[in-house]
């Protein structure tokens, strides 16, 4: 994704590296994973996932001073 | 080829920028000197020192597997794009410490500050965070009080979490005292700020009920709403029957920040802090890029000099000379042990390929270092004068405007009543005086340069608008270290009764909670009713904790190559650790003993204590001095504990070293074993 040419190539390289730096594309991410690899467990929503997702990340230090 | 012409070139360039820096030591510098010399500084360390390290010391292997590759569950171990990995790692160690330590330094002058930011930099802080992300990428991403528990034992691993516990209270307090100062009867910045309450849960509502995970869509909407928060503050602020409403003293927002504190760590994460977070990255990323083009744009001139009289230990913010001080001060800009605990957990799960830590790790720092020195340009670039007068206590210079500029002029720095009055009201404040912490300081800086770059009419709502963004940012820390404090108070009771410790359970999640805010609450009133700012205090103190805390990151490291590789390649950890040990120790040490009531502790307990006994003391300080008295005793103590548990590690740090040297036995090494990376061979080969 990052090896587009040309203006429009480098907007949407842009766009791509946005939404993957701020987990805006993560539960597309996860349904292409859990679609590749674990297809036996159940897929959850949408909702589930952020809910987990969320619970996950901040059960450790994720700020800094 | 092209990459030799290129370091060559740096060299070259960065060469003229410092002495460029050195030249102009007796005339105003412009700042673009500085922007300068501390790219190429930052492109040359990161060109050969890290690249250097990584191969030869590190041994950084790309063909080994990851634990992002090894453990894929596409979740939290996910193998990711360097870039993005990159912009994660850079976000979560961006925090307010390389804004407020540098424009606290500032009171020494432009140059210790600005020295100690690269040398520390390049040196010290890049090197550890490289170093860490990479031992916890070989381990599976173990934290660093797992790999403080495999290396030294049990005792070394508790020590490093009761260290880190200590930090999350000061560091808490210190950055409530940060927000009560530019609140203080601000009702613009109180009512602002205040908004952000609401816009953060809304968008909170947004992710996770209307339109779950959007977290673009959701922070462009945050966005907005803060943004009409910052133009309905001004509004509020000229409406005369609506402003008194948000005109508070100090003492009654720290009651707010104390409440507020509480419910954000017992609310679920969704409601308040995690889409304040977004909205706080969003910002804070913002404003950085924002500030480096105005500052490029505007090229402004320094008007602080290179170095002042304070250097001696008598300057007005906190006392103490410039060795070890200007050391302590600047903790984040240059090496932060904080972030040791980021570069081990979030980021090596997400790391791709082992050659990828350099820029992760060396080239977050570098960035990060980057902000550092913008800060300090902001802070130089006001009048020493104006400088001073914003970021010294009343009880330093005297509690009237007018006692307050003669002070100040009499050091040398000229400023008057009117110079104030007037900067204030374009800042649509109605004093500057005495708003100690830093971040007004930077504010007006920060105003400033926006302004002669994007309008100078719209002052106020600049100064608003960095104002905000330094409460946003400042709060979103409070909360999540708060959080992660009550998360350890958590697994301290689940030691004493073992249901305290489930993190769901909710008498445990509010007793938890209650604790460690009253823990930072307390040090944040006791800051406030300082006539001294309290910042003085508390400020050194966290720095002292924050470098106790990357001695032991680097104690680990060093004892991890000392065991893996030629022992001498140890002293590229060893040296900045040394160098932290020394400032670390002499910092407390004066801290401790000095018989200087601006520096000593106990010496300032007593002596408020005899002048209490003598009854030399107005009423209302008298009201509050025994309180004053206990709390310099109790930091004098705390002290002394970073101090003990730093030197407990290094001691241990050294009896592995000296094991090792003499080929006895050691723990078995915690590295997880080697597989050869499938994914680093399909790149290799190219797309199918």
């Amino acid at each position: 994704m990052f090896t587009r040419v040309g203006l429009v190539g480098c907007v949407r390289a842009t766009w791509a590296w946005l939404r993957a730096a701020s987990g805006d594309d993560a539960y597309e991410r996860y349904r292409r994973h859990h679609g590749a690899c674990h297809a036996a467990v159940p897929l959850m929503g949408r909702r589930e996932f952020y809910a987990e997702e969320q619970r996950r990340k901040w059960s450790g230090v994720s700020r800094c001073c | 080829m092209l990459k030799r012409i290129a370091g060559v070139l740096l060299a070259v360039v960065g060469a003229f920028a410092l002495g460029g820096i050195a030249l102009h030591r007796h005339e105003p510098i412009n700042a673009l000197w500085l922007v300068t010399a501390a790219v190429c500084v930052y492109l040359l360390g990161y060109r050969f020192y890290a690249a250097w390290i990584a191969t030869r010391v590190l041994k950084v292997d790309p063909t080994r597997a990851t634990p992002a590759e090894r453990l894929n569950n596409g979740r939290d171990f996910v193998p990711t794009h360097r870039a993005i990995v990159f912009g994660h790692h850079f976000a979560a160690i961006a925090g307010p410490g390389p804004l407020v330590g540098p424009t606290l330094a500032a009171q020494f002058g432009y140059l210790p500050g600005t020295l100690w930011i690269l040398v520390g930099a390049v040196f010290g802080g890049c090197v550890q965070d490289m170093t860490i992300l990479l031992l916890s990428t070989r381990r599976d991403g173990r934290s660093l009080g797992q790999m403080a528990r495999d290396e030294f034992g049990p005792v070394g691993g508790f020590a490093a979490l009761i260290g880190t516990l200590l930090i999350m209270v000061i560091l808490s307090a210190v950055l409530g005292l940060v927000i009560v100062n530019v609140m203080k009867h601000s009702p613009w910045a109180t009512s602002t700020v205040l908004a952000t309450i609401p816009a953060a849960i809304l968008v909170g509502l947004y992710l996770r009920i209307w339109r779950p995970g959007r977290v673009l869509e959701a922070t462009l909407f945050g966005v907005v709403l803060i943004l009409l928060a910052l133009v309905g503050g001004g509004w509020i602020d000229h409406q005369p029957q609506l402003r008194g409403l948000f005109d508070y003293s100090g003492i009654t927002l720290a009651g707010f920040i104390i409440a507020y504190g509480f419910c954000a760590a017992v609310l679920p994460v969704w409601l308040l802090l995690a889409p304040r977070d977004y909205l706080s990255t969003f910002l804070k990323l913002g404003t950085v890029i924002l500030l480096a083009i105005a500052i490029v744009l505007t090229h402004p001139q320094i008007k602080m000099p290179a170095l002042t009289p304070f250097v001696d230990g008598s300057g007005p913010l906190f006392g103490g000379k410039v060795f070890p001080f200007v050391f302590i001060t600047i903790a984040c800009g240059a090496i932060s042990g904080f972030h040791a605990l980021i570069a081990s957990g979030t980021t090596p799960k997400l790391i791709s390929s082992e050659a990828d830590v350099r820029l992760v790790g060396y080239g977050s720092m570098a960035l990060e270092s980057f902000v550092a020195i913008m800060a300090l340009i902001a802070a130089t670039l006001l009048d020493p004068g104006v400088f001073f007068a914003i970021n010294s206590a009343a009880g330093v210079v005297g509690a009237t405007p007018e006692a307050a500029v003669h002070t100040i002029s009499a050091w040398g720095f000229p400023v008057s009543v009117e110079q104030m009055r007037a900067l204030a009201a374009s800042m649509g404040e109605q004093t500057l005086f005495a708003r100690t912490g830093g971040a007004p300081s930077l504010a007006v800086g920060m105003a400033s340069i926006f302004g002669s770059t994007f309008g100078q009419g719209l002052l106020a709502l600049w100064y608003h608008f960095a104002v905000m963004f330094e409460a946003v940012f400042l709060l979103a820390t409070l909360d999540a270290g708060t959080r992660v404090g009550r998360f350890m108070v958590q697994d301290l009771l689940g030691r004493v009764w073992q249901p305290l410790g489930r993190t769901s359970w909710y008498p445990s999640v509010l007793l938890s909670s209650a604790l460690i805010v009253a823990a930072w609450g307390y040090f944040l009133y006791i800051g406030v009713i300082d006539p001294n700012g309290g910042v003085n205090i508390l400020w050194p103190l966290f720095g002292i904790s924050n470098q106790m805390l990357a001695a032991i990151a680097l104690s680990i490291a060093t004892g991890i190559i000392v065991k893996s590789t030629k022992p001498r390649y140890a002293l590229v950890t060893l040296l900045p650790l040394a160098w932290l040990a020394v400032i670390t120790s002499t910092a407390a040490w004066q801290k401790i003993t000095s018989p200087d009531v601006r520096i000593g502790l106990f010496a300032a307990a007593r002596d408020l204590a005899d002048k209490l006994a003598a009854g030399a003391l107005p009423p209302e300080r008298a009201a509050v001095a025994p309180q004053l008295i206990f709390n310099q005793r109790l930091d004098a103590w705390l002290a002394m504990l970073f101090t003990a548990i730093l030197w407990f590690v290094i001691i241990d740090m050294a009896r592995i070293c000296l094991r090792r040297l003499r080929g006895m036995p050691l723990r078995v090494n915690s590295e997880a074993p080697y597989r050869a990376s499938q994914l680093q061979a399909a790149v290799a080969e190219g797309p199918p």
